[in-house]
Protein backbone atom coordinates (compact mmCIF):
# COMPACT_ATOMS: atom_id res chain seq x y z
CA UNK A 1 0.00 0.00 0.00
CA UNK A 2 1.32 3.56 -0.83
CA UNK A 3 1.43 6.37 1.55
CA UNK A 4 -1.02 8.60 1.94
CA UNK A 5 -0.89 11.68 -0.35
CA UNK A 6 -0.04 15.09 1.50
CA UNK A 7 -1.51 18.55 1.49
CA UNK A 8 1.17 20.74 2.24
CA UNK A 9 0.85 24.34 2.52
CA UNK A 10 4.12 26.42 1.69
CA UNK A 11 5.09 29.64 3.61
CA UNK A 12 7.24 31.91 2.06
CA UNK A 13 8.78 34.41 4.23
CA UNK A 14 10.91 37.50 4.24
CA UNK A 15 12.35 40.04 6.96
CA UNK A 16 9.77 38.14 9.58
CA UNK A 17 6.56 38.56 7.51
CA UNK A 18 4.59 36.20 4.90
CA UNK A 19 4.64 36.88 1.37
CA UNK A 20 3.83 35.31 -2.00
CA UNK A 21 5.03 36.44 -5.39
CA UNK A 22 4.43 35.43 -8.93
CA UNK A 23 6.96 33.78 -11.16
CA UNK A 24 9.18 33.69 -7.86
CA UNK A 25 8.65 38.00 -7.87
CA UNK A 26 6.35 40.51 -7.25
CA UNK A 27 6.22 39.71 -3.62
CA UNK A 28 3.20 40.58 -1.83
CA UNK A 29 2.62 40.78 2.17
CA UNK A 30 -0.16 37.69 3.38
CA UNK A 31 0.48 38.53 6.88
CA UNK A 32 2.18 37.25 9.71
CA UNK A 33 4.20 34.15 9.95
CA UNK A 34 3.00 33.24 13.38
CA UNK A 35 -0.45 33.48 13.15
CA UNK A 36 -0.25 31.52 10.04
CA UNK A 37 1.54 28.52 11.49
CA UNK A 38 -1.39 29.22 14.44
CA UNK A 39 -4.12 28.34 12.17
CA UNK A 40 -2.22 25.95 10.03
CA UNK A 41 -1.80 23.98 13.74
CA UNK A 42 -5.05 24.18 14.45
CA UNK A 43 -6.54 22.77 11.55
CA UNK A 44 -4.13 19.74 11.95
CA UNK A 45 -2.63 20.15 8.25
CA UNK A 46 -0.10 17.25 7.10
CA UNK A 47 3.13 19.24 6.52
CA UNK A 48 4.10 22.88 6.74
CA UNK A 49 6.90 23.99 4.55
CA UNK A 50 8.56 27.23 5.82
CA UNK A 51 11.06 28.54 3.66
CA UNK A 52 13.09 32.00 3.83
CA UNK A 53 13.55 32.94 0.18
CA UNK A 54 16.11 35.94 1.27
CA UNK A 55 18.55 33.72 3.70
CA UNK A 56 20.67 32.73 0.14
CA UNK A 57 20.79 35.86 -1.17
CA UNK A 58 21.15 37.89 1.41
CA UNK A 59 24.38 35.07 2.26
CA UNK A 60 22.49 34.19 5.40
CA UNK A 61 22.63 31.92 7.84
CA UNK A 62 19.04 30.12 8.81
CA UNK A 63 17.18 32.59 11.78
CA UNK A 64 17.11 29.85 14.42
CA UNK A 65 15.55 32.00 16.82
CA UNK A 66 12.76 32.67 14.69
CA UNK A 67 12.28 28.84 13.46
CA UNK A 68 12.54 27.97 16.94
CA UNK A 69 9.38 30.39 17.85
CA UNK A 70 7.32 29.60 14.88
CA UNK A 71 8.32 25.99 16.16
CA UNK A 72 6.99 26.79 19.44
CA UNK A 73 3.10 26.42 18.25
CA UNK A 74 3.99 23.76 15.55
CA UNK A 75 2.59 20.00 16.52
CA UNK A 76 2.44 19.13 13.13
CA UNK A 77 5.82 17.75 10.37
CA UNK A 78 7.71 21.03 9.67
CA UNK A 79 10.08 21.49 6.71
CA UNK A 80 12.45 24.01 7.02
CA UNK A 81 14.83 25.78 4.25
CA UNK A 82 16.31 29.21 3.23
CA UNK A 83 19.90 29.66 3.89
CA UNK A 84 21.06 25.79 4.88
CA UNK A 85 25.12 25.85 3.64
CA UNK A 86 26.49 23.21 6.82
CA UNK A 87 25.39 20.26 8.42
CA UNK A 88 25.44 22.09 11.71
CA UNK A 89 22.36 24.33 10.40
CA UNK A 90 20.63 21.27 10.07
CA UNK A 91 21.05 19.87 13.37
CA UNK A 92 20.22 23.60 14.80
CA UNK A 93 17.37 23.42 12.67
CA UNK A 94 16.69 20.02 13.60
CA UNK A 95 17.10 20.71 17.71
CA UNK A 96 14.75 23.61 17.63
CA UNK A 97 11.71 21.72 15.58
CA UNK A 98 11.94 20.97 12.25
CA UNK A 99 11.55 17.52 10.95
CA UNK A 100 13.07 17.78 7.28
CA UNK A 101 15.33 20.66 5.73
CA UNK A 102 15.18 21.75 2.58
CA UNK A 103 17.99 22.32 0.42
CA UNK A 104 18.18 24.41 -2.97
CA UNK A 105 21.02 26.29 -3.58
CA UNK A 106 23.63 24.12 -1.80
CA UNK A 107 22.86 21.34 -2.86
CA UNK A 108 23.49 22.30 -6.66
CA UNK A 109 27.31 23.96 -5.33
CA UNK A 110 28.19 21.67 -3.00
CA UNK A 111 25.82 18.42 -3.31
CA UNK A 112 28.97 16.56 -1.07
CA UNK A 113 26.81 18.73 1.53
CA UNK A 114 23.83 16.57 0.93
CA UNK A 115 25.59 13.50 1.24
CA UNK A 116 26.79 14.57 4.78
CA UNK A 117 23.61 15.79 6.05
CA UNK A 118 21.92 12.47 4.74
CA UNK A 119 25.10 10.21 6.42
CA UNK A 120 24.14 12.41 9.77
CA UNK A 121 20.73 12.70 10.02
CA UNK A 122 19.26 10.21 7.53
CA UNK A 123 18.22 10.29 4.24
CA UNK A 124 14.50 10.94 4.97
CA UNK A 125 15.34 14.23 6.53
CA UNK A 126 16.99 15.60 3.51
CA UNK A 127 14.77 17.63 1.12
CA UNK A 128 16.48 18.72 -1.95
CA UNK A 129 14.14 21.69 -3.21
CA UNK A 130 14.57 22.28 -7.18
CA UNK A 131 13.58 25.11 -8.77
CA UNK A 132 13.04 24.92 -12.47
CA UNK A 133 11.72 27.28 -15.11
CA UNK A 134 10.68 26.18 -19.17
CA UNK A 135 13.40 27.50 -21.67
CA UNK A 136 11.86 29.47 -25.15
CA UNK A 137 13.30 26.25 -27.08
CA UNK A 138 10.75 24.26 -23.89
CA UNK A 139 13.62 22.81 -21.94
CA UNK A 140 13.31 23.11 -18.53
CA UNK A 141 16.56 24.78 -16.42
CA UNK A 142 16.75 24.28 -12.63
CA UNK A 143 17.58 27.76 -11.07
CA UNK A 144 18.99 28.54 -7.35
CA UNK A 145 19.13 31.88 -5.01
CA UNK A 146 14.87 31.83 -4.47
CA UNK A 147 14.49 31.42 -8.95
CA UNK A 148 17.46 34.70 -9.97
CA UNK A 149 20.53 32.19 -10.93
CA UNK A 150 20.42 29.48 -13.69
CA UNK A 151 22.53 26.46 -13.60
CA UNK A 152 21.99 25.21 -17.32
CA UNK A 153 21.38 21.93 -15.53
CA UNK A 154 18.40 20.02 -16.30
CA UNK A 155 15.97 19.56 -13.04
CA UNK A 156 15.90 16.09 -13.91
CA UNK A 157 19.32 15.07 -14.11
CA UNK A 158 19.83 17.33 -10.99
CA UNK A 159 17.17 15.05 -8.80
CA UNK A 160 18.90 12.34 -9.95
CA UNK A 161 22.41 13.41 -8.92
CA UNK A 162 20.87 14.63 -5.44
CA UNK A 163 19.01 11.17 -4.82
CA UNK A 164 22.78 9.82 -5.43
CA UNK A 165 23.93 11.89 -3.10
CA UNK A 166 21.32 10.33 0.07
CA UNK A 167 18.59 12.94 -0.44
CA UNK A 168 15.19 11.82 0.80
CA UNK A 169 12.49 13.96 -1.31
CA UNK A 170 12.47 16.18 -3.94
CA UNK A 171 10.23 19.61 -3.72
CA UNK A 172 10.07 20.17 -7.29
CA UNK A 173 8.44 24.16 -8.04
CA UNK A 174 7.73 25.15 -11.71
CA UNK A 175 8.67 29.40 -11.37
CA UNK A 176 6.91 29.58 -14.67
CA UNK A 177 3.59 28.04 -12.85
CA UNK A 178 4.27 29.56 -9.20
CA UNK A 179 1.74 31.87 -8.02
CA UNK A 180 -0.30 32.01 -11.34
CA UNK A 181 -2.76 29.30 -10.09
CA UNK A 182 -2.92 27.86 -13.47
CA UNK A 183 -2.36 24.44 -12.38
CA UNK A 184 0.66 22.37 -11.59
CA UNK A 185 3.71 21.74 -14.92
CA UNK A 186 2.42 18.23 -14.42
CA UNK A 187 4.76 17.44 -17.87
CA UNK A 188 7.75 18.71 -15.40
CA UNK A 189 6.62 16.97 -12.46
CA UNK A 190 5.53 13.41 -14.38
CA UNK A 191 9.21 13.74 -16.00
CA UNK A 192 11.27 14.13 -12.73
CA UNK A 193 8.97 12.12 -10.44
CA UNK A 194 9.26 8.65 -12.88
CA UNK A 195 13.15 9.86 -13.25
CA UNK A 196 13.40 8.78 -8.97
CA UNK A 197 12.53 6.73 -6.75
CA UNK A 198 12.20 8.69 -3.33
CA UNK A 199 9.20 11.16 -3.20
CA UNK A 200 8.65 14.02 -5.70
CA UNK A 201 6.14 17.01 -3.76
CA UNK A 202 4.89 18.95 -6.64
CA UNK A 203 4.78 22.61 -6.08
CA UNK A 204 3.96 26.02 -8.05
CA UNK A 205 0.65 27.03 -9.96
CA UNK A 206 -2.37 24.91 -7.71
CA UNK A 207 -5.16 26.98 -8.54
CA UNK A 208 -7.90 24.60 -7.54
CA UNK A 209 -7.89 20.95 -6.05
CA UNK A 210 -8.36 19.35 -9.39
CA UNK A 211 -5.10 20.87 -9.96
CA UNK A 212 -3.93 18.67 -7.21
CA UNK A 213 -5.36 15.42 -8.49
CA UNK A 214 -3.60 15.73 -11.69
CA UNK A 215 -0.17 16.02 -10.10
CA UNK A 216 -0.67 12.88 -8.11
CA UNK A 217 -2.42 10.89 -10.80
CA UNK A 218 -1.29 12.40 -13.67
CA UNK A 219 2.00 13.74 -12.19
CA UNK A 220 3.06 10.54 -9.70
CA UNK A 221 3.68 13.24 -7.22
CA UNK A 222 3.26 12.29 -3.53
CA UNK A 223 2.86 15.20 -2.21
CA UNK A 224 1.02 18.42 -3.70
CA UNK A 225 2.51 21.91 -2.04
CA UNK A 226 0.56 24.92 -2.46
CA UNK A 227 0.99 28.38 -1.23
CA UNK A 228 -1.31 30.71 -3.36
CA UNK A 229 -4.43 29.17 -3.59
CA UNK A 230 -4.62 28.75 0.30
CA UNK A 231 -3.81 32.80 1.24
CA UNK A 232 -6.00 34.32 -1.64
CA UNK A 233 -8.79 31.79 -1.91
CA UNK A 234 -11.48 30.12 0.12
CA UNK A 235 -9.83 26.76 -0.63
CA UNK A 236 -8.01 24.99 2.44
CA UNK A 237 -6.43 21.58 2.77
CA UNK A 238 -8.66 19.71 4.56
CA UNK A 239 -11.52 20.69 1.80
CA UNK A 240 -8.53 19.70 -1.07
CA UNK A 241 -8.17 16.18 0.74
CA UNK A 242 -11.66 15.53 0.96
CA UNK A 243 -12.10 16.54 -2.80
CA UNK A 244 -9.11 14.03 -3.39
CA UNK A 245 -10.69 11.51 -1.41
CA UNK A 246 -14.37 11.50 -3.25
CA UNK A 247 -11.93 10.94 -6.05
CA UNK A 248 -10.16 7.76 -4.56
CA UNK A 249 -7.12 8.91 -3.62
CA UNK A 250 -5.78 7.44 -0.42
CA UNK A 251 -5.63 10.59 2.30
CA UNK A 252 -5.53 11.17 5.59
CA UNK A 253 -8.96 13.07 7.09
CA UNK B 1 3.13 15.46 38.05
CA UNK B 2 5.04 13.24 36.22
CA UNK B 3 8.99 13.69 35.44
CA UNK B 4 10.09 12.97 31.66
CA UNK B 5 13.96 12.90 31.16
CA UNK B 6 13.91 13.41 27.39
CA UNK B 7 17.40 12.18 26.78
CA UNK B 8 20.04 14.58 24.69
CA UNK B 9 22.62 12.16 23.20
CA UNK B 10 23.55 14.83 20.46
CA UNK B 11 20.61 13.12 18.12
CA UNK B 12 18.56 16.45 17.76
CA UNK B 13 14.57 16.80 17.92
CA UNK B 14 14.61 17.40 21.39
CA UNK B 15 12.55 20.55 21.63
CA UNK B 16 9.51 19.06 19.76
CA UNK B 17 9.19 16.45 22.07
CA UNK B 18 9.71 18.52 25.17
CA UNK B 19 6.99 20.90 24.69
CA UNK B 20 4.59 17.77 23.30
CA UNK B 21 5.74 15.69 26.83
CA UNK B 22 4.70 19.74 28.40
CA UNK B 23 1.38 19.83 26.47
CA UNK B 24 0.57 16.27 27.51
CA UNK B 25 1.03 17.03 31.13
CA UNK B 26 3.90 15.67 32.12
CA UNK B 27 7.24 17.96 33.82
CA UNK B 28 9.89 17.86 30.67
CA UNK B 29 13.41 17.03 31.80
CA UNK B 30 16.17 17.30 28.84
CA UNK B 31 19.24 15.82 29.77
CA UNK B 32 22.39 14.45 28.43
CA UNK B 33 23.83 13.68 31.81
CA UNK B 34 23.55 9.91 32.77
CA UNK B 35 23.58 10.72 36.90
CA UNK B 36 20.41 12.79 36.12
CA UNK B 37 18.17 9.83 34.74
CA UNK B 38 17.66 8.56 38.00
CA UNK B 39 15.27 11.75 39.08
CA UNK B 40 12.70 10.80 36.69
CA UNK B 41 9.92 8.43 36.04
CA UNK B 42 9.77 8.14 32.81
CA UNK B 43 12.06 8.27 30.15
CA UNK B 44 11.95 9.26 26.17
CA UNK B 45 14.78 8.49 24.05
CA UNK B 46 13.91 10.31 21.01
CA UNK B 47 16.25 10.67 17.90
CA UNK B 48 16.96 11.19 14.27
CA UNK B 49 20.06 9.82 12.38
CA UNK B 50 22.29 6.85 11.89
CA UNK B 51 22.09 4.16 14.36
CA UNK B 52 26.09 3.50 14.46
CA UNK B 53 26.14 7.49 15.69
CA UNK B 54 23.44 6.92 17.73
CA UNK B 55 25.14 4.12 20.10
CA UNK B 56 28.04 5.67 19.88
CA UNK B 57 27.62 8.83 21.25
CA UNK B 58 25.00 6.49 24.21
CA UNK B 59 28.44 4.90 24.87
CA UNK B 60 30.53 7.97 25.24
CA UNK B 61 28.10 9.54 27.38
CA UNK B 62 27.67 6.74 29.70
CA UNK B 63 24.03 7.15 28.71
CA UNK B 64 23.49 3.32 27.85
CA UNK B 65 24.57 1.84 31.13
CA UNK B 66 22.54 4.56 32.77
CA UNK B 67 19.55 3.77 30.90
CA UNK B 68 20.40 0.17 31.41
CA UNK B 69 20.30 1.11 35.22
CA UNK B 70 17.02 2.98 35.38
CA UNK B 71 15.05 0.92 32.33
CA UNK B 72 15.63 -2.29 32.99
CA UNK B 73 16.88 -2.43 36.61
CA UNK B 74 14.54 -0.49 37.86
CA UNK B 75 11.85 -0.78 35.28
CA UNK B 76 10.99 3.18 34.70
CA UNK B 77 8.92 3.28 31.93
CA UNK B 78 10.35 3.75 28.54
CA UNK B 79 9.23 5.47 25.28
CA UNK B 80 12.07 5.16 22.08
CA UNK B 81 10.93 7.39 19.19
CA UNK B 82 11.94 6.90 15.98
CA UNK B 83 15.34 6.19 16.02
CA UNK B 84 14.97 6.02 20.26
CA UNK B 85 12.74 2.69 19.12
CA UNK B 86 15.14 1.42 16.66
CA UNK B 87 18.19 1.39 19.24
CA UNK B 88 16.14 -1.17 21.14
CA UNK B 89 16.98 -3.73 18.72
CA UNK B 90 20.30 -6.10 18.87
CA UNK B 91 21.73 -4.82 15.75
CA UNK B 92 21.04 -1.79 13.16
CA UNK B 93 22.40 -1.16 9.58
CA UNK B 94 22.25 2.37 9.50
CA UNK B 95 25.75 2.98 8.25
CA UNK B 96 27.46 -0.06 8.61
CA UNK B 97 26.42 -3.24 11.00
CA UNK B 98 26.30 -2.02 14.85
CA UNK B 99 25.07 -2.78 18.06
CA UNK B 100 21.97 -2.25 19.87
CA UNK B 101 20.91 -1.57 23.31
CA UNK B 102 19.13 -5.45 22.95
CA UNK B 103 16.23 -4.61 25.14
CA UNK B 104 14.18 -6.26 22.21
CA UNK B 105 15.75 -8.89 20.42
CA UNK B 106 15.50 -8.38 16.52
CA UNK B 107 17.20 -6.38 13.67
CA UNK B 108 16.95 -2.71 12.01
CA UNK B 109 16.96 -3.06 8.30
CA UNK B 110 16.44 -0.60 5.27
CA UNK B 111 12.70 -0.88 3.89
CA UNK B 112 11.98 -2.43 0.51
CA UNK B 113 10.11 -1.11 -1.89
CA UNK B 114 7.79 -3.43 -2.50
CA UNK B 115 5.54 -1.80 -5.88
CA UNK B 116 6.08 1.44 -8.17
CA UNK B 117 4.26 3.32 -5.55
CA UNK B 118 6.08 2.26 -2.75
CA UNK B 119 8.58 5.04 -2.53
CA UNK B 120 11.81 4.95 -0.14
CA UNK B 121 12.01 6.99 2.52
CA UNK B 122 8.45 6.57 3.92
CA UNK B 123 7.27 10.50 3.99
CA UNK B 124 3.74 11.10 5.37
CA UNK B 125 1.09 9.86 7.08
CA UNK B 126 0.08 6.29 7.39
CA UNK B 127 -2.53 3.85 9.61
CA UNK B 128 -1.18 2.18 12.71
CA UNK B 129 -2.92 -0.82 13.27
CA UNK B 130 -2.71 -2.09 16.87
CA UNK B 131 -3.17 -5.42 19.12
CA UNK B 132 -3.40 -3.88 22.15
CA UNK B 133 -5.16 -0.95 23.45
CA UNK B 134 -4.82 -1.60 27.08
CA UNK B 135 -1.41 0.43 27.01
CA UNK B 136 0.19 2.94 24.54
CA UNK B 137 -3.02 3.11 22.28
CA UNK B 138 -5.56 3.68 24.59
CA UNK B 139 -8.63 5.88 23.73
CA UNK B 140 -7.23 5.83 20.33
CA UNK B 141 -9.22 4.45 17.41
CA UNK B 142 -7.49 1.50 15.68
CA UNK B 143 -5.54 2.19 12.22
CA UNK B 144 -5.64 6.27 13.20
CA UNK B 145 -3.02 7.81 11.19
CA UNK B 146 0.33 8.92 12.36
CA UNK B 147 3.34 10.62 11.07
CA UNK B 148 6.65 8.34 9.74
CA UNK B 149 9.39 9.92 8.32
CA UNK B 150 11.99 6.83 8.24
CA UNK B 151 14.04 4.63 5.85
CA UNK B 152 15.18 2.11 8.20
CA UNK B 153 12.46 -0.18 10.39
CA UNK B 154 12.85 -2.55 13.49
CA UNK B 155 12.26 -6.32 12.49
CA UNK B 156 11.63 -8.11 16.14
CA UNK B 157 12.74 -11.37 16.42
CA UNK B 158 9.47 -12.11 18.87
CA UNK B 159 5.96 -11.95 16.96
CA UNK B 160 4.95 -11.19 21.11
CA UNK B 161 6.86 -7.85 21.46
CA UNK B 162 5.25 -6.30 18.43
CA UNK B 163 2.57 -3.93 19.38
CA UNK B 164 1.47 -2.39 16.06
CA UNK B 165 2.10 -2.69 12.28
CA UNK B 166 1.39 -0.60 9.44
CA UNK B 167 0.60 -1.23 6.16
CA UNK B 168 3.58 0.55 3.81
CA UNK B 169 5.28 -2.05 1.41
CA UNK B 170 5.05 -5.24 2.87
CA UNK B 171 4.13 -3.59 5.86
CA UNK B 172 6.55 -2.79 8.96
CA UNK B 173 6.11 -3.33 12.59
CA UNK B 174 5.66 0.38 13.90
CA UNK B 175 4.98 0.06 17.66
CA UNK B 176 7.02 -2.44 20.09
CA UNK B 177 6.48 -3.22 23.87
CA UNK B 178 8.11 -5.69 26.31
CA UNK B 179 7.29 -5.01 29.62
CA UNK B 180 7.39 -1.22 30.50
CA UNK B 181 9.62 -0.72 27.29
CA UNK B 182 7.85 0.71 24.46
CA UNK B 183 9.47 2.06 20.92
CA UNK B 184 7.18 3.26 18.26
CA UNK B 185 8.62 4.56 14.78
CA UNK B 186 6.04 7.28 13.99
CA UNK B 187 6.46 10.59 15.78
CA UNK B 188 3.78 11.13 18.54
CA UNK B 189 4.96 14.50 19.19
CA UNK B 190 4.01 15.71 15.17
CA UNK B 191 1.22 13.23 14.91
CA UNK B 192 -1.15 16.53 16.63
CA UNK B 193 -4.26 14.88 18.21
CA UNK B 194 -3.84 10.77 18.16
CA UNK B 195 0.16 11.36 19.13
CA UNK B 196 -0.84 13.85 21.98
CA UNK B 197 -3.03 10.67 23.08
CA UNK B 198 -0.22 8.34 22.93
CA UNK B 199 2.30 10.43 24.96
CA UNK B 200 -0.62 11.07 27.78
CA UNK B 201 -1.17 7.07 27.89
CA UNK B 202 2.92 6.83 28.19
CA UNK B 203 2.98 9.42 30.82
CA UNK B 204 -0.19 7.48 32.77
CA UNK B 205 1.14 4.17 32.73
Amino acid sequence: MPTKVRVMPTMLYKDLGLVKGVGFDSWRRVGGAMQAVKVYNMREVDELVLLDIRATIEGRSPDFALIDDLADDCFMPLTVGGGIRTVDDVRQLLQVGADKVSVNSAAITTPQLIEQIAAKFGSQCVVVSIDAKAEPDGRWIAYTHSGTRATGRDPLEVAQAVENFGAGEILLTSIDRDGSMTGYDIDLIKCVSDAVSIPVIASGGAGTYADMAKAIAEGHASAVAAASIFHFTEQTPLEGKRYLSRLGFNVRL
Amino acid sequence: MHTVAIVDYGMCNLDSVARAVEECGGVAMVTGEATELGKADRIVLPGVGAFGDAMQNLRERSLDEALYDQVIRRRTPFLGICLGMQLLASKGWEGGEAEGLGWIEGEVKRLEPFAEDTRIPHIGWNEVAYNDDSCLFSKIPDRKDFYFVHSYHFCPKNSADILAETPYGRGFVSAVKLDSIFGVQFHPEKSQQAGFQVLRNFIGI
